[in-house]
């Protein structure tokens, strides 16, 4: 369990020696150190964290954690790390993803584990492509991505991988991006909830999709794309000079000018982690019409799957001695004597 | 022997060696639910017995139709009893489809019991009858009991105050009470089990009483007239003992949780719904208190995948399905070969190809077991061959799966899950215990971790995630030798891909003995599976015909015995039959170079005895006394493809 331990780590503690395989200037290293840099302050201990991944270039992620790794096969981490999980649940388990291989290949997996509750973090990296198989459009692939699949530009509707996540009963979600300094927050975040954490991380695929974003990520005009969450906190962006606000007539947000930081007199609404109706607003929203939503959207914990199935053995167990002689000769059962040779 | 027209309830044969019996009715009239309670009541008479339950893939087909018939077969007798039967001595048919579907398979004068009452222009319709069977010709060869059963059994729950429609539902009891009159069975135990059953609603319990007791009595007064007659089956000679009734998935079910134990481990089993593997997870779902934890995964693929991160977490991590479900889990097999995880898969094998027949019994998954994979991909096999069987084999492929760090598939099918047997419980103490055990210090020179160092099994360390100091990393993506990193090269992955065959045609499996017969001869008959019962019955009617042939069962498919192929070819002939279409026989030409001939059957039934002993005395033209089996094989013997017209 995501119980604080007294572990003492720093970045070095969690580096493998392995030499990372990427390729030169691509977001996963980031998110790497992101990660690298997070687990100390988690007090997270090595021999207690499961990383688990998929297939794609994110999923080579384990190899370069010094902790327990487990590189699976396409799609399935979700079910794998809910037998880890279920065997031994106080395991910390991190499952690394990408939109390939967790929205496509391995959709049915994620949406079970989400609507399951397992707890562990989920870190889909969502470059929109397929990297490590040169390039093709991918479930998150925006309208008209050109692939080699899709020379004349592709015209299958990208899926939303948080609005898909909320949709399966994620309990948790929040979005970061590769280089973004507050991804350790994002991710921190992310441990601290009991559950299913999904957490979108939008990464710069610099041979296959580069800089594709750049609209919201690029560090100049940030301030104007970038809308971080927190709860209690007005939902403000452009230096507090804009706000999003409710509109009560369509029941849709929209944005409001902020004169004077008066952020109340403009209606802008206080984000709540725990509402679900205005984290599913958050994650529809389109860009770059309005900024890109970022942070925790939703946290709002509920039981835990592991928990329950353990509860559930337990209740099954009790008062029940695990006699395997009994349970053998259990049921429609007759005993043939000595001396008759057949039933008495 | 008997002749071909003569049936043991013929004459003053009223002590016969075995009887077999065929229940059949609408999937709706319980006739599974009636065989069980025959079957229990045969085992309490000390008989022994083998059942062979049959029902469609529909759960209520529309009522009175050819393909809704269920029907339930059990042969029982005061001698070892392997298979259900070939031909029934008595079918109780409860409408006119029922009749059409089974009558084929009934010995010629055998005694058909029909519900007269079932029996109106509309069932027979639906049964494509164009005159009533009850009043033409067709049952002229059999001996014929006409009763209202229908009828009687409103007329015995009258003072329970049920509808017709209720009052029908003991129709089946109603039955149940003129077989257990029949077969002089004790009432006492189906009573019990009734009041029990509907703890909850005394008054049915009561009214299926009374239908049981009615169709009892009526067996005693109607017995001076007509054919009907009370028959004894002696007790068969037993060992002193517990016993109980055991199906195939009972079986796995308690082996599995025995391997557990024997390993000291908690066992971890995913499962995803499908006929007939179903059963294993419902049975382990009541065995939580063995430190059992159940996973209904979201599909096939997300069943293997848990189990196998269960096994990486230090659990024995268990899966089950039947063929296409297997199909779906091939890539993750493929995973825990790579990762030298241990896993066992269970196969209930049933028809295929694709959904095929879910509810009927082959054996057509071996190719899929032994040779099934992408890349070399070695997996030790090992097939039950009938429920009790079943039970030791689980635990066998516990012990292979941890002791070697391997996936192993078991192989059972839909008749041995389904089918039971009485199986004499033994003493778990009896077991050789086999405990795991897991690295908990780095193992190579100069404190280094080796997760692929090999112990001289080939096998890998098992390294449980939370142990100090042995964090390290696994895929499936080719590891180096003994460090397990990602290493692609020309001669690591030669030397791996050597490795892991080695390790698996390695494994110590015992000598192959011969199950009935003698070490070299004419003709050995190699089966494997299901096929015990009737390959070992035939083979010894033959003998007893003086043919010099032999009997060998295989339980270990992959690797195969050490000493198998000298054994093989001291016998001038193999025949090797299988419910496929000669699997078994390709693996035997291709790793010996001998001329196995198969025998084949892909009819979703098993074999008869007769069919086997037709094929062996082929092989003894000229000889004498070699005239085929007790009864001629016919094609008819075989269920009538439902709705097909011969």
């Amino acid at each position: 369990m995501n119980e604080m331990t007294t572990i003492t780590t720093t970045l070095k503690d969690w580096e493998t020696d392995q030499e990372v395989r990427w390729c030169p200037g691509c977001g996963d290293y980031a998110i790497l150190k992101a990660v690298q840099r997070t687990l100390p302050k988690l007090g997270a201990d090595p021999k207690n964290t499961v990383f688990i991944s998929g297939i794609g270039c994110s999923s080579r992620f384990p190899y370069y954690v010094e902790s327990y790794g487990f590189h699976t096969i396409h799609g399935r981490a979700p079910a794998i790390a809910t037998g880890v999980k279920l065997a031994n649940p106080d395991l910390d388990v991190w499952i690394v993803t990408g939109d390939g291989d967790g929205m496509s290949i391995g959709g049915n997996h994620t949406m079970h584990i989400l609507r399951r509750n397992l707890n562990c973090q989920i870190l889909l990296f969502n470059n929109e492509i397929y990297g490590l198989t040169k390039g093709q459009a991918s479930p998150t692939s925006r309208l008209g991505t050109r692939s080699p699949t899709t020379p004349a530009g592709s015209y299958d509707r990208p899926a939303k991988a948080c609005a898909f996540a909320i949709g399966a009963g994620a309990r948790f979600v929040a979005r970061g991006f590769d280089v973004s300094k507050k991804l350790p927050e994002v991710l921190e975040a992310a441990y601290r909830h009991k559950g299913a954490a999904f957490v979108e991380i939008f990464q710069n695929c610099i041979v296959y999709n580069k800089d594709v974003f750049d609209g919201f990520a690029a560090p100049k005009g940030a301030e104007d794309h970038q809308l971080w969450l927190e709860d209690g906190q007005p939902m403000l962006f452009a230096n507090g000079t804009k706000g999003i606000t409710l509109d009560h007539e369509t029941l849709q947000l929209a944005i409001v000018d902020v004169v004077d930081g008066d952020w109340k007199a403009a209606g802008v609404i206080v984000h709540n982690v725990k509402n679900r109706s205005i984290a599913h607003m958050l994650v529809e929203i389109p860009f770059p019409q309005f900024p890109k939503a970022l942070g925790v959207l939703y946290d709002d914990p509920r039981p835990s799957f592991e928990g329950e199935v353990a509860d559930e053995k337990a209740r099954l167990s009790e008062g029940k001695e695990p006699n395997l002689a009994a349970l053998l000769g259990k049921g429609q059962s007759w005993t043939v004597d000595e001396d008759e040779g057949h039933p008495a | 022997m008997a002749s071909a027209a003569k049936t043991p309830l013929d004459g003053a044969s009223t002590t016969p060696e075995a009887v077999v019996v065929r229940f059949a009715g609408d999937s709706g009239d319980g006739m599974q639910l009636t065989g069980g309670q025959f079957t229990l009541s045969t085992a309490l008479a000390g008989n022994d017995l083998a059942t062979f339950p049959d029902f469609p893939a529909e759960i209520r087909a529309p009522q009175g139709t050819l393909f809704g018939v269920s029907a339930f077969q059990i042969n029982f007798g005061s001698t070892d009893v392997d298979t259900a039967g070939d031909a029934p001595d008595v079918l109780v048919a409860m409408n006119p489809a029922a009749l059409k579907t089974n009558l084929p398979a009934l010995k010629p004068g055998g005694l058909v019991i029909v519900d007269e009452g079932e029996f109106g222009k509309r069932n027979l319709d639906k049964a494509k009858y164009d005159t009533n069977p009850l009043e033409d010709d067709t049952l002229a060869k059999y001996d014929v009991l006409k009763l209202d059963i229908s009828a009687r059994t409103i007329e015995a729950v009258k003072p329970f105050g049920l509808g017709n429609k209720d009052a029908l539902r003991s129709k089946n009891m109603w039955t149940l009470g003129l077989a257990l009159w029949m077969f002089d069975r004790d009432r006492k135990p189906i009573h019990d089990w009734l009041k029990a059953k509907f703890k909850s609603k005394p008054e049915i319990a009561e009214a299926n009483i009374a239908a049981l007791d009615a169709g009892h009595a009526y067996g005693e007064t109607a017995e001076l007239a007509g054919p009907l007659r009370q028959v004894h089956v002696d007790p068969v000679p037993t060992a002193p003992g517990l016993y109980r009734t055991l199906t195939g998935a009972e079986a796995v079910a308690l082996g599995l949780v025995a391997g557990a134990r024997l390993l000291r481990l908690p066992m971890f089993f995913g499962g995803y719904p499908i006929t007939p593997a179903s059963a294993i997870l419902h049975h382990l779902v009541r065995m939580k208190e063995f430190n059992v934890t159940t996973f209904q995964a979201e599909d096939e693929i997300a069943a293997i995948c848990a189990a196998i991160g269960a096994s990486y977490a230090g659990s024995l991590g268990v899966t089950s399905s039947s063929g296409p479900g297997i199909a779906l889990k091939t890539e993750a097999i493929g995973l825990g070969i790579m990762t030298e995880l241990p896993l066992v898969i269970v196969n209930s094998q049933r028809g295929g190809p694709s959904t095929g027949l879910p509810t009927k019994t082959e054996q057509s998954d071996l190719y899929q077991a032994v040779y099934g994979r992408n890349g070399d991909a070695p997996m030790p096999v090992i097939a039950a061959r009938s429920p009790a069987d079943a039970f030791e084999c689980a635990i066998e492929a516990c012990r292979i799966a941890v002791q070697y760090m391997t996936p192993v598939m078991l192989l059972t099918d839909g008749y041995i899950a389904n089918a039971a047997e009485p199986w004499k419980v033994p003493d778990p103490e009896i077991f050789e215990r086999f405990p795991a055990q897991f690295l908990d210090q780095p193992n190579g020179p100069d404190g280094q971790l080796l997760p692929y160092k090999r112990d001289d099994k080939g096998a890998r360390p098992w390294i449980k995630p939370g142990t100090p100091g042995l964090m390290h990393r696994i895929g499936g993506i080719e590891k180096a030798v003994d460090t397990g990193h990602i290493d692609y090269s020309p001669g690591n992955h030669q030397a791996m891909t050597d490795a892991r065959k080695a390790k698996i045609e390695g494994i110590r499996v015992r000598d192959q003995q011969v199950s009935v017969g003698t070490k070299s001869g004419k003709l050995a008959v190699v089966g494997w599976g299901s096929t015990y019962g009737p390959i070992h019955q035939a083979v010894n009617r033959a003998r007893r015909k003086g043919l010099d042939v032999s009997h060998i069962h295989l339980r270990h498919i992959w690797p195969l015995p050490a000493n198998l192929e000298a054994l093989l070819k001291s016998y001038d002939n193999v025949l090797v039959p299988e419910m496929n279409t000669g699997q078994l026989k390709t693996l035997l030409r291709d790793q010996y170079l001998i001329d196995a001939q198969p025998l084949t059957k892909t009819s979703g039934q098993p074999f008869q005895i007769a069919e086997l002993e037709g094929a062996i005395g082929k092989f003894f033209d000229g000889v004498e006394g070699n005239e085929g089996g007790e009864v001629p094989p016919n094609a008819d013997q075989l269920p009538n493809p439902v709705g097909v017209e011969k």
